[in-house]
């Protein structure tokens, strides 16, 4: 299981991107931290979900 | 109108109400406020009341009519630099707080030169997709430094949704975390300078060496 926003998912062994593709989120409005670390955007592709991930995906909205 | 104190009087008056420990961190504290809307120049102002040492202020954009119902500045101000503006206010308000001004957009490609003298680092951009940039930027590339973002204050709800929630060990985020400018009514000047305000005070708990919540 992966930990995503305090959630528990079956996507071990996909890519970041792949599970990001299956969602609403919009990538260019969004940060991804995996396990405390910043995963900067051109590593969505390579970046393996693994068990015992936590993910956090912070999603941006307007207004300043 | 009495003459303006001096620095020595300023000090003291801050060390007064401080203590002179928390008043030598503010002191010697830098910090970045990205974006001078109605986030950046409330962040601003609190900061340089309170003491902080050197702000880096940075804003691409002038003062237009349509920013007066939520961001601090005059209207003998428009068609002025945000920055040129805001540093003549802090001038009036924090004599002795250095500020260093960047009139200019931020990006990718020079983050990394505004940025790398500040210990903290306000994310006040407007939209959401320079909010992201910004934020994986300085983690990424930046990452000693304290980041304190700001996602969900327009509209009209509750002011009490507003909150701090710390994503990780140096980045912090404000706001409600859902309330699009697009969506709603747009942003009113108190729900913008709550959520201003609980970014300037993250800043100072982070100074203080208060990191939690």
């Amino acid at each position: 299981m992966v930990r995503i926003n305090g959630e528990n998912q079956d996507v071990a062994g996909e890519t970041l991107a792949a599970y990001l593709a299956k969602t609403k989120y919009d990538v260019s409005r969004i940060a991804v931290e995996r396990n405390g670390e910043i995963v900067p955007k051109a590593a969505y592709g390579e970046i393996l979900l693994a068990d015992g991930d936590a993910i956090e995906v912070v999603s941006f909205v307007g207004g300043g | 109108m009495g003459a303006s104190p001096s620095k020595k009087e300023f000090m003291e008056a801050l060390e007064k109400r401080h203590g002179k420990k928390l008043q030598n961190k503010f002191l010697n504290a830098v910090v970045a406020v990205c974006g001078l809307g109605g986030l950046g120049s409330n962040i601003a102002i609190s900061l340089a009341r309170a003491g902080i040492g050197k702000l880096i202020l940075i804003d691409f954009d002038r003062v237009d009519i349509s920013n007066l119902h939520r961001q601090q500045y005059f209207v003998s101000q428009l068609g002025m630099y945000k920055t040129d503006a805001l540093c003549k206010t802090l001038e009036k308000i924090a004599p002795f707080t250095e500020i260093c001004t960047y009139t200019d957009r931020i990006t990718e490609d020079n983050l990394i030169l505004l940025l790398q003298e500040a210990d903290i680092i306000c994310e006040a951009f407007d939209r959401a997709e320079e909010k992201a940039m910004l934020c994986e930027g300085v983690l990424v590339h930046l990452p000693e430094k304290y980041l304190v973002s700001a996602s969900g204050m327009a509209g009209i709800g509750s002011a009490n949704a507003i909150q701090t929630r710390r994503v990780s060990r140096r980045f912090y985020l404000c706001g409600d975390g859902i309330s699009d400018v697009g969506e709603t009514i747009g942003l009113v000047a108190p729900r913008v300078m709550l959520c201003a305000a609980h970014q300037a005070h993250t800043v100072l708990r982070i100074l203080a060496e208060e990191f939690e919540i």
